[in-house]
């Protein structure tokens, strides 16, 4: 039996499950399929960072707007998600790097934002007195924060299922065939038409936009985490840094996470990641460089996510090129977390009204065309 | 809980147990000095300060660490004792030293 | 900067010293990584200092043994590599591991990995309490510190270990307050069957038969009971038990558990090795071949944590996998492996058949692993049977989503004392079986290491 649907979802990681809550709250049928269960790579294993500060300027406006969602979580979810607007730093280490965090912050301003702002010496070690002493200064977005991923994930979902949406777990997809004016999403379990798709597929994001004809360009990343054993309450922003790779935060337990993007390998048909010594390494030195007193700290346990990557790192969100009713929400290369909750909304937007008022401008799958383009009138291309 | 089988032959280095002065044989760890020393819990939990003491004495439980030395977190029961050792209760979670001792030295 | 060998081995037990001694004996480099300071394992700790030691009678023969395995090792000529903690094995047979200063390298054309067994978690009401440990934890103290229990010293649970543990604190002019036995009644009826087959390992039965004698002779009070519970106020003081269905109460100053014991098998999960449920001895264990080959090319695997088979067995184990891998990298041929064999296979024919009835006859009575809600299943991170339970009713669908929500597992121990607990509280909760339910993914690295360990490693070719 053909289950109908106004939005089959492909995909129930934080995206996925997003979409369905918005769609769910304003009345629509939805399916989502996840072959594995929600939340299963990227986005439950994540740093978690809730981050407006820093994004690319074609990301800003969306971001900033995701906070709103953010500051109401609780009543979007039903879930704190373990949010904590205790801000972010990109610390700077030599005066030449915190020039750069005021070419930063005046860039961004430019761009009509308000949210970022300079910090020197002074408020650094306020703010973070563990900090290394050498620290000048940084940049700080003061109500940004962190929370935890798969909570928030499970918390999507569970919302989304519980407005009426159909979550269904172990279901991967297996072909996306037109029927008529709908879709046929081909499972392995079941059948599902819809005259909307929505492209959520993560990692996998590149297969599922290949079914429909739409080429995308989408490596893999697997940035690895780690954490410590819990010690005591000694840090309360996230940190990040101009001149390192390098996400640092203090969880609610009092364990140390700590990221950056040093990438580890995936293999994306295996579903399978192994961590790489040599670069995790790399973020141990600059965990001890930035904070020495995690010199004697214990690492407990260290993983790497599988997450899709796209050539210019921005996310794919948009509808496709090639064929009509398809909606991509995929490549969020590694900073797709805070996105989550307001991508959803864009998503329901494209799938009820067919546009957003949300800013998702150069977001779409034809700047690639155009920057193919571009590359070959420059002579660059191949 | 213990006590030990006679065993004159035994060679023995000086410890201290929670500040307490003992001599131990050269082959006794960290944990088996304490639990002569009978100090009870040898951590309290970080989670929720439960008192606790070694469990498995063979590196799997994690239930003994110490701060030997001034070192946090060590599994007192790999740790084999030398002369001069200082063999203490660990509160909670690790201590923290910013910037001080434990950067230093380890 | 990594030392290149044949074959490293981890561990350094029955199985790993013969397989190390077997490698060198075929001229294989071979190197055995181990925790302890001293060879021998857990089944033989210390066994070079204590069979001269004030314990030497009481700890007997089968302990004693574990000197020729030690001694042969030493002059095979293997080198050995004591005091360094195992933290990562690569699937090329790489191991890193660490002295709590600096990691150093091995790069192993194959690993061995012969870490072992630990005893089975045993999560009962206040077994957190200072006072509560194994009976492998006590006789661990026995053999290596000449340590016996003072005081009322109560022993708990079932197998063969508490009954050997208890004649061994006797002889050594110990005292044990009681015995409780929690071995299900019906075990012994389940049993009977491979009775036959048990037949063929004699001697194993007769010490079996001694060890019950020795008891009863030995005056220590035996109780039989289902349920036990540790109490008191920052430390153990009584032990509570249900025999027939009365609760009893004792004083307790020492209370040691034990429900048999499980393969290590955090070293060959981390690695990505294949696993499966072992329905009779209720554990995972990796798939292995006759060789003790895993289904990655350079890991190897012999002994206990390949699954629990005893010391003698793991000691063959260790010497055949030491042919199979001198035949795959080309030092002998197949055919003078498989002549070399034909003597371990024939012992090991003498230690296997009596396992079925052992592990029927032992086989842990049913809740072991998924005790009350308000017991602690996660020692590391104080998380109860009912806050796993919890996590199932809102949507985990395994151990790894479990963690996720409430870090059992994530402490320290990285799983090893709650991770059958979790599987099991699961497949109750859901009306799985633990092979269905799974285990936690075990994350690198496989022992906690500083930070600055860490940021050490990728220094070496900098400056």
């Amino acid at each position: 039996m053909t289950v109908e649907a106004d939005v089959v979802i492909v995909g129930g990681g934080l995206h996925g499950c997003s979409a369905a809550l918005h769609l769910a709250q304003r009345g629509r049928r939805v399916v989502v399929l996840e072959r594995r269960h929600v939340g299963r790579h990227s986005s439950g294993i994540n740093a978690g960072g809730v981050r407006t500060m820093n994004r690319d300027p074609a990301e800003i406006g969306l971001s900033v707007a995701g906070m709103e969602l953010w500051r109401r979580i609780g009543e979007l979810t039903g879930d704190d998600c373990a949010f904590h607007a205790h801000g972010q730093i990109r610390v700077a280490e030599t005066p030449a790097e915190l020039a750069k965090v005021a070419e930063r912050v005046a860039m961004v301003r430019r761009l009509g934002f308000e949210h970022e702002e300079l910090i020197e010496r002074d408020e650094l070690r306020r703010l973070v007195p563990a900090i290394a002493p050498h620290c000048v200064g940084g940049l700080i977005v003061r109500d940004d924060g962190a929370a935890d991923p798969y909570r928030t994930t499970l918390a999507f979902g569970r919302r989304a299922a519980a407005l009426g949406a159909e979550v269904r777990e172990g279901e991967g997809l297996v072909a996306l065939e037109r029927a008529g004016a709908d879709w046929l999403a081909v499972g392995e379990h079941g059948r599902y038409r819809a005259p909307i798709v929505v492209n959520a597929a993560g990692a996998w994001a590149g297969d599922v936009a290949a079914m429909v004809g739409d080429a995308v360009d989408l490596r893999v990343r697997a940035s690895m985490m780690m954490v410590t054993e819990r010690m005591p309450r000694f840090l309360d922003p996230v940190i990040a840094s101009v001149g390192r790779k390098l996400s640092f935060k203090q969880s609610d337990a009092g364990t140390v996470v700590i990221g950056g993007g040093q990438q580890g390998t995936a293999d994306r048909h295996t579903e399978k990641t192994r961590i790489n010594f040599a670069n995790l390494a790399g973020s141990a030195r600059a965990a001890i460089a930035l904070f020495p007193l995690m010199q004697g700290a214990r690492l407990v346990r260290s993983w790497c996510g599988i997450e899709a990557e796209t050539v210019d790192h921005l996310p794919v969100l948009g509808r496709s090129l090639a064929a009509d009713g398809i909606i991509h929400s995929f490549g969020y290369s590694g900073h797709g977390f805070q996105l989550g909750p307001i991508c959803g909304s864009v998503v329901a937007d494209l799938a009820i009204h067919g546009a957003t008022n949300l800013p998702i401008a150069g977001l779409g799958l034809e700047r690639f065309a155009a920057q193919a383009a571009n590359g070959k009138a420059a002579g660059i291309g191949h | 809980m213990f006590r030990k089988l006679p065993d004159p032959a035994c060679a023995t280095v000086a410890v201290t147990v929670d500040g307490q002065a003992m001599r131990v044989a050269t082959h006794e760890t960290a944990a088996s000095a304490a639990l002569l020393a009978a100090m009870g819990a040898t951590r309290t939990s970080p989670v929720n300060g439960e008192p606790r003491a070694p469990f498995c004495m063979m590196g799997v439980c994690y239930d003994c660490l110490m701060v030997i030395d001034g070192v946090p977190s060590r599994q007192a029961c790999l740790v084999p004792v030398r002369d001069g050792m200082r063999i203490e209760r660990q509160a909670g979670a690790r201590a923290l030293a910013f910037g001080s001792a434990e950067t230093a030295d380890v | 900067m990594s030392e290149t060998f044949d074959l490293v081995v981890i561990g350094a037990g029955p199985a790993g010293l013969a397989a190390a001694a077997q490698a060198a004996e075929l001229g294989l480099s071979a190197v055995v990584v181990d925790e302890q300071p001293e060879p021998g394992g857990q089944i033989y700790r210390a066994v070079e200092r204590a069979t001269k030691g004030p314990a030497a009678a009481a700890l007997g023969a089968d302990y004693a043994h574990g000197r020729q395995v030690v001694e042969a090792f030493r002059r095979s000529g293997a080198a050995y590599r004591p005091g360094l903690q195992v933290w990562q094995v690569e699937p090329s047979g790489e191991v890193l591991a660490s002295d709590g200063q600096r990691s150093v390298a091995f790069a192993g054309r194959r690993a061995l990995v012969a870490v072992g067994a630990t005893e089975r978690p045993v999560p009962i009401p206040g077994w957190t309490l200072p006072g509560v440990m194994g009976v492998g934890a006590g006789q661990i103290l026995l053999k290596s510190s000449g340590m016996v229990p003072a005081g009322e010293t109560w022993v708990v649970g079932s197998g063969p270990l508490p009954l050997l543990y208890m004649q061994q604190i006797i002889a050594a002019g110990g005292r044990i307050a009681g015995y409780i036995d929690t071995t299900p009644a019906a075990n012994g009826f389940l049993a009977a069957p491979h009775l036959s087959a048990a037949l063929r390992n004699l001697p194993y039965l007769r010490k079996g038969l001694k060890l019950r004698g020795a008891l009863r002779r030995s005056g220590i009070p035996g109780h039989r009971a289902d349920a036990v519970e540790a109490a008191g106020d920052g430390r153990v003081e009584r032990v509570r038990f249900r025999s027939g269905g009365t609760w009893h109460e004792k004083p307790c100053d020492l209370l040691l558990l034990h429900e048999g014991v499980v393969p290590n098998v955090h070293v060959t999960m981390a690695i990505g090795c294949a696993h499966e449920w072992d329905e009779r001895q209720e554990c995972f264990r990796p798939r292995l071949d006759e060789w003790g080959c895993t289904d990655i090319a350079a890991i190897l695997v012999a002994g206990d944590c390949g699954g629990i088979e005893g010391a003698r067995a793991a000691e063959a184990r260790g010497r055949l996998v030491a042919l199979g891998a001198a035949a795959s990298l080309g030092r002998i041929d197949d055919a003078t492996r498989d002549r070399m064999a034909r003597p371990l296979r024939r012992e090991l024919r003498r230690h296997l058949p009596i396992r079925p009835f052992l592990d029927t006859l032992f086989r842990p009575r049913r809740g072991l692993t998924a005790p009350a809600d308000a017991v602690i299943a996660c020692r590391c991170e104080s998380v109860t049977a009912g806050q796993v339970r919890e996590t199932v009713r809102i949507g985990a669908v395994g151990p790894n989503q479990a963690k996720s929500f409430i870090r059992c597992g994530m402490g320290p121990c990285q799983g090893r004392m709650c991770g059958l607990t979790v599987t099991g509280i699961i497949a109750e909760a859901t009306g799985r079986t633990p092979a269905e339910v799974g285990f936690f993914r075990i994350r690198p690295p496989l022992k906690p290491l500083t930070l600055g360990e860490l940021a050490a490693l990728g220094e070496d070719s900098g400056t």
